[in-house]
């Protein structure tokens, strides 16, 4: 179980979340935020501090939502559990379907 | 701006770590932080008031541990300020205090009954569960059939949980002994959870209700009727997504079959408590339930009944304080007293913005404050008030018992290692006595 950051952030990283969660386990992606399941404490601050409900517990995951419980996760390949978003810096790079998503506003 | 900056930090909560490690990490300042908790352990409500069985949320206790490390930064445990040390006397000694004692105490209904023996708040029980100090062993008893929980909050949904958790699942937590007996044998079958408004406007997260709603110990009973909404109720909704999760997890409840177990947790909703009854103890509550225009007086049995109507704030030694919102008065942070702003005297938390959010909301009020002390000390070079030195040494404490960070720590081994003796992971200590003694067995060792 884990907060999970869904579409509705790409392209919009408010970053409001970041500065609430008390285990620092949101890391920034190039287009969204990305929460650390293994990390996550189940606190549920971030879910209140998105202002576009971006975050969800994975129990309240919808049908269309549900792919990015793992995409949060599989974010997470390579790097491991740095235990810290601030110390491990952005690392500049996406999800896949995150990254193949089309840029609003452009064609 | 002094240098080295000296601050002291009233109460190791969340609030008051967050400050310390503000302070802390930003190396200009040079900043010493004595961070002053009046029990023996650290962490406030993370290790008093986080339910048992949430031990994943307890885990911040570890991130609040490395705040608590840094080399800038000191534990001073066992030290009320109030009592053992006057407020003046921090403020002459330091350079700043920061007040983030939180707010502990239950709110009362304050409605005819409220004192027969049988109804607690539930802030006592949540204290007297978790093995906090000041909660006498045999507090609570729970030989009742009946229960009502007054209050729709998350804590609401805490206590009702711990009244159905079986002796294996109290066992995998680190509740006293003593606790889990009396939670094993507890003879209550029924709880009614009851809010006084409707449902649209419960506190509790959805997240909460479904790890309610998955408890395989008791039914969780939801009248269909109550989630019939009102204008009002409806543009509640409309305006908050949580309260839509909330909806949606209490009409997938209502839908379900009863398990038809020995225990059930039952809500009732728009019911406002209206009086206690009952001669030598409670027997009942008495609810106003609203059918719109008009109200019903419905009478609900029990025999325990805890109101669980969120916690206030209390006033420590001569702070200013607010009773009427039991907070500090304060502008961003700033401690505003009778005569204006306090110099040097700064709140976070709880007791500064009132008992709101969660852990983490915590983060941005702890840097609203930081801000707004580093500001001033900026601003106004201080000249230091008192001689160089120690302030715990200059404060008379030196002779008093206090529980340093290896002293934290010996408690914690000695929690694990009682915990492994009952082949459990670990097992809190509840008596202050055990508490001390465990903490100078590791300044004996170290001597």
């Amino acid at each position: 179980m884990t907060y999970v950051v869904t579409q509705a952030c790409v392209d919009v990283k408010d970053r409001s979340c970041v500065d609430q969660c008390p285990v620092d386990c949101i890391y920034e992606g190039e287009r969204m935020m990305y929460i650390h399941p293994d990390e996550c404490v189940d606190c549920g601050a971030c879910e209140a501090a998105c202002p576009v409900s971006a975050i969800f517990y994975s129990y309240d995951l919808t049908p269309e939502s549900e792919p990015f419980l793992e995409i949060n996760a599989q974010f997470f390949a390579g790097i491991g559990s740095p235990a810290g978003a601030s110390k491990l810096g952005r690392p500049g790079r996406d999800h896949k379907f995150v990254a193949s998503l089309p840029h609003a506003g452009r064609p | 701006m002094v240098n080295p900056l000296s601050v002291a930090v009233v109460g190791s909560g969340p609030s008051g770590a967050y400050c310390a490690r503000l302070l802390s990490e930003d190396g200009s300042l040079d900043a010493r932080v004595d961070v002053y908790e009046r029990l023996p352990a650290p962490y406030g409500l993370v290790r008093y008031g986080v339910a048992p069985d949430h031990q994943k949320i307890k885990s911040i206790t570890a991130s609040l541990a490395e705040i608590l490390e840094h080399p800038r930064v000191r534990f001073v445990g066992n030290v009320a300020v109030g009592s053992d040390v006057s407020l003046d006397g921090l403020r002459r000694h330091y350079d700043a205090v920061i007040l983030a004692c939180g707010a502990s105490v239950g709110r009362r209904l304050g409605i005819t009954g409220e004192d027969l023996p049988g109804v607690f708040s539930a802030t006592d029980f949540v204290a007297w569960y978790s093995g906090h100090p000041d909660a006498a062993v045999d507090w609570f008893s729970l030989t009742a059939e009946q229960a009502v929980v007054i209050g729709v909050g998350n804590v609401a949904l805490d206590v009702a949980r711990m009244l159905v958790r079986t002796a294996d699942e109290l066992r995998r937590t680190d509740v006293p002994e003593h606790v889990v007996e009396v939670l094993a044998a507890t003879s209550i079958r029924e709880i009614t959870i009851v809010g006084r408004r409707g449902p649209a406007f419960a506190k509790f997260t959805s997240k909460e209700l479904a790890e309610l709603g998955a408890l395989e110990s008791a039914d969780v009973v939801v009248d269909p009727a109550d989630l019939i909404l009102d204008e009002e109720q409806e543009a509640v909704l409309a305006a908050n997504p949580a309260a839509r999760r909330v909806l949606a997890k209490l009409r997938a409840m209502a839908d379900r079959e009863p398990l038809g177990g020995a225990r059930s947790i039952r809500f009732a909703f728009a019911c406002r408590p209206a009086e206690f009854l009952g001669t030598t103890a409670v027997e009942a509550v008495r609810f106003e339930r609203s059918l719109g225009r008009s109200s019903e007086l419905v009478d609900v049995p029990a025999q325990f009944v805890l109101r669980s109507i969120g916690y206030r704030g209390s006033r420590l030694a001569d702070m200013p304080f607010d009773e009427r919102t039991g907070t500090v008065p304060n502008d961003v942070g700033r401690v505003i007293g009778p005569d204006g702003p306090v110099p040097g005297l700064y709140a976070a938390g709880w007791i500064k913005r009132g008992p709101t959010g969660v852990i983490g909301t915590n983060r941005p009020d702890a840097s609203e404050t930081v801000r707004a002390l580093v500001d001033d000390m900026r601003a106004a070079p201080l000249k230091r008030a008192a001689a160089p030195g120690d302030p715990v040494d200059l404060l008379g404490l030196g002779g008093k018992a206090v529980v340093d960070w290896a002293g934290w720590r010996a408690i914690d081994r000695a929690e694990r290692e009682y915990g492994e003796r009952l082949g459990r992971h670990r097992v809190k200590l509840h008596d202050r006595t055990r508490l001390l003694d465990a903490a100078s067995a590791a300044a004996a060792s170290e001597d």
